[in-house]
């Protein structure tokens, strides 16, 4: 069956269920309810001053239950310096359990070592955010049998309360935790900021296990992740490379190029109409999303203009234009430097959130949907302003959904910025690879060449025009691109799907093709 | 002198043998591009900069930015066959380095017209940049400056200029500030563009506005750029204050209505306006891209 987006999506696949193509980024939302119901989390008792702490993983995991075809969950709070999904799933594939069902909030570079237990069957099944690198590059070669599901962070929240993704264990990395598991990200060695993520998995998951590497005295404060969901507690000598967690400040790009794109793209932010008193705000952590902060910054304190919020992934940049008072409160589910981590804790404007908060499209109102202007990248954008995030365009697997499609839906204003090209390959197509995010949620795009807005923003346009912008027909940007590149011959796939692609309302938009080897 | 009004507050440097670079010259917002055949390029890779310059400049679009190409010099073995390949594209200009007197440029000159001819090209479209790099040239730029119509801007090489003067070069510019000066006048003298040194350290912002601050203070039109960062420091320097504009644009405004009923000079708010006034606010307004109705 063909979804709205003309993308041929099948009913039915074998270890994934049936399948609801999508119809529209807000059509589900309309009705005001989700149709699936949600289950119950788990109930649990604990007698008065039972011991909650194990002395090792291993032991923690084996008071869990493991068995065969069960869920572990884990957050991505460490980023590339976690050590503990690899080592869980090592614990497990020692104890010879199989058919393990891996549902990480988003997988790194550092996940690369599992690669084995999916080629032997301890692995089979994938529920993720992001996927990079060898393992990326093997799923789109056909490594697992069964589909890979990709999921936004919004989305994420939901499939656990609907049961798609039933949590057997959770495992729970945090730099500080007290015996009874109250835990946070926001002290100690390997301080990571905001555990957001985490939360639904302690909340759902039918065992969870906090493993810190800083066992506090009772109480750990803040509760970020409170004791009445926690059955066990370890401590190990460390729960990951601190210096790949949360390093420093976050410096905004000296490329010339990322700062012209970003140039481009706080002038549209200005002209727009939504630059206004109480603007809420999200920018990227790197690259030319970040250093757009940069230059709104300017721009506010040129204009004595003051934002209402910032949200998502923060950086220290956020943090320093909370401080100069250019907003009111960070809304902070992810953080990105050590910094975060001490104005998180000590800053009664810097909140942490969950993902539930931050992006769940049913509920009574996340605050994505409170977002005026987001800038978001891109790995491929097509005429029809869909993004690809997830797959580069040799077809591996190599991004993350993440919140890309949860901020781009609840935006008033959208912005994507990416180079018109990455080395030879052009950025901008007649139609991309996978859509992880709908064209009717993106209003502009900006690059280096040009500024295309979508033409279904018809006052937008006339905004930005009226502001004497550069602005171009995406149509005739992509034929400028293809002028210098030259267009690049089709991928080779497979009938067989690798992976598919999920909107934020569980739909899916979207199915990644097995990429043929070559030889 | 052309009169052919140019923006040339900034000039980007851009290595002849970067085609990554060459084809974003246009995305940076510079007023104009300098394609380098000469320094920029290592003496093993003179002929393939050649070959890639002459190649990009027909495909890729610099949008408006002004495209200019450095030669390396004629009495290099790269000069003659740099101007074989390049006055053929026409670009808006050619730079030529080291440039020390007019009988220099007389022959360069005779050469570029040859190569035009052959091509059936007019004498009159693209213009010359001397480049003043050496004690010779600032003795003898006023010559340089006002002796030819294809010249239309003069620019000071400050790192190859103290390497002449056996000085070092010092970021206050002492050793160069004559030549700045004389440099200059003498482009004023001939009413064509004039275009600073590069500011070597791309990473303080605010030495390049105190340079550019103070090349606009003294007379310059421009200044040259290594990093596209620089850029907007440079257009910041250079584009005329709101109250500039403002300002200039009453002043052309009443000199029309004054000039409609005869009256050459006249007073706004007690100062006078005559026509080297009226000749300044008119450069302010074009610098401001701004039309007065």
């Amino acid at each position: 069956m063909l979804n709205s987006l003309g993308r041929e999506i099948p009913e039915f696949i074998e270890g994934i269920g049936k399948l609801e193509p999508f119809q529209g980024a807000l059509t589900k939302l309309r009705k005001g309810w989700m149709d699936e119901p949600t289950i119950p989390a788990p109930n649990k008792a604990y007698l008065p001053h039972q011991s909650k702490v194990c002395k090792t993983l291993e032991e923690a995991i084996i008071r869990c239950n493991p068995h065969n075809g069960m869920t572990v969950s884990f957050h991505h709070h460490l980023r590339n310096g976690d050590i503990l999904l690899v080592q869980t799933l090592t614990i497990l594939h020692n104890m010879g359990i199989r058919d393990i069902t891996l549902a990480s909030s988003s997988l790194n570079e550092c996940h690369d070592p599992i690669l084995p237990l999916l080629k032997d069957g301890t692995v089979t099944k994938i529920f993720s955010s992001g996927i990079r690198s060898e393992l990326g590059r093997a799923i789109a070669l056909g490594v697992l049998d069964t589909p890979v599901v990709i999921h936004s962070h919004g989305g994420r929240v939901r499939s656990i309360h609907t049961g798609k993704i039933q949590i057997d264990l959770a495992i729970i990395p945090a730099s500080a935790a007290d015996c009874e598991g109250n835990a946070t990200g926001s002290t100690g060695k390997s301080a990571f900021g905001s555990i957001g993520y985490a939360v639904i998995d302690a909340r759902y998951a039918k065992q969870v296990i906090v493993v810190t590497d800083n066992l506090v005295n009772y109480p750990c404060i803040p509760l970020s992740i409170s004791q009445n969901f926690i059955d066990h507690v370890v401590v190990v000598d460390s729960i990951g490379d601190a210096s790949k967690i949360a390093t420093g400040t976050t410096r905004i790009t000296k490329s010339p190029m990322d700062l012209r794109i970003a140039k481009l793209a706080a002038d549209v932010i200005e002209h727009s109409g939504f630059f206004v008193p109480g603007f809420a705000f999200q920018v990227g952590a790197g690259g030319a999303s970040l250093a757009v902060a940069k230059f709104i910054r300017e721009k506010m304190k040129a204009k004595g203009l003051k934002g209402s919020f910032m949200l998502g992934g923060i950086t220290s940049y956020c943090v320093d234009m909370l401080n100069d008072g250019l907003f009111e409160t960070i809304f902070d589910v992810q953080s990105f430097d050590a910094v975060v981590s001490n104005s998180l804790l000590n800053n009664r404007h810097h909140i942490e959130i969950p993902a539930a908060l931050y992006a769940n499209p049913f509920n009574c109102g996340c605050i994505t949907n409170k977002i005026d202007v987001v800038v978001l990248g891109a790995l491929e954008i097509d005429v029809d302003f869909n993004v690809n995030v997830i797959t580069g365009s040799e077809g591996y697997v190599r991004g993350a959904s993440g919140g890309h499609s949860d901020t781009a839906s609840g935006a008033k204003l959208t912005v994507v910025v990416c180079p018109s090209f990455r080395g030879r390959i052009p950025i901008i197509k007649k139609r991309v690879h996978t859509i992880v995010t709908p064209g009717e949620t993106v209003h502009v795009l900006v690059t280096e060449r040009g500024i295309c807005v979508n033409p279904m923003f018809k006052e937008l346009e006339e905004n930005l025009r009226r502001a004497g912008l550069n602005l171009k027909d995406i149509r005739d940007l992509e034929i400028e691109v293809d002028t210098i590149t030259g267009v690049p011959g089709p991928l080779d796939y497979t009938d067989k799907i690798v992976g598919i692609v999920e909107y934020r309302d569980g739909t899916i938009i979207d199915v990644i093709h097995q990429l043929k080897e070559k030889k | 002198m052309t009169t052919n009004f140019k923006k040339r507050r900034s000039m980007l440097y851009i290595p002849g043998n970067n085609p990554a670079m060459i084809q974003q010259g246009g995305i940076y917002g510079a007023d104009s591009i300098l394609l380098d055949l000469e320094d920029a390029v290592a003496l093993n890779q003179k002929d393939a900069a050649r070959t890639l310059v002459r190649n990009m400049m027909k495909v890729i679009d610099f949008y408006d930015t002004e495209v200019c190409v450095r030669v390396n010099h004629l009495s290099t073995p790269f000069g003659l066959a740099d101007l074989e390949e390049i006055v053929p594209l026409q670009p808006s200009a050619i730079r030529y380095p080291k440039t020390e007197s007019p009988e220099e440029v007389a022959e360069l000159l005779k050469i570029i017209e040859k190569i035009e001819d052959r091509h059936g090209l007019p004498h009159n479209k693209m213009t010359l940049h001397a480049m003043i790099e050496t004690a010779m040239g600032v003795q003898n730029v006023f010559n340089i400056a006002s002796m030819f119509s294809r010249v239309d801007a003069i620019t000071i090489g400050g790192q190859d200029l103290t390497a002449d003067m056996n000085i070092i070069y010092t970021p206050d510019g002492a050793g160069i500030d004559f030549a700045r000066k004389r440099i200059v006048m003498a482009a004023k003298a001939s009413h064509i563009d004039v275009i600073d040194t590069v500011f070597p350290d791309v990473n303080d912002e605010e030495g390049l506005r105190r340079e550019t601050e103070y090349a606009k203070k003294i007379g310059f039109t421009g200044k040259a750029v290594i990093n596209p960062r620089q850029i907007d420091v440079i257009h910041e320097v250079f584009t005329p204050t709101e109250e500039e504009i403002r300002k200039a644009y009453r002043i052309v405004k009443e000199f029309r209505t004054n000039s409609a009923a005869g009256i050459g000079v006249f007073a706004i708010d007690g100062k006078m306006v005559d026509a080297p006034v009226v000749a300044r606010a008119e450069y302010i307004l074009r610098l401001a891209n701004v039309t007065v109705g």
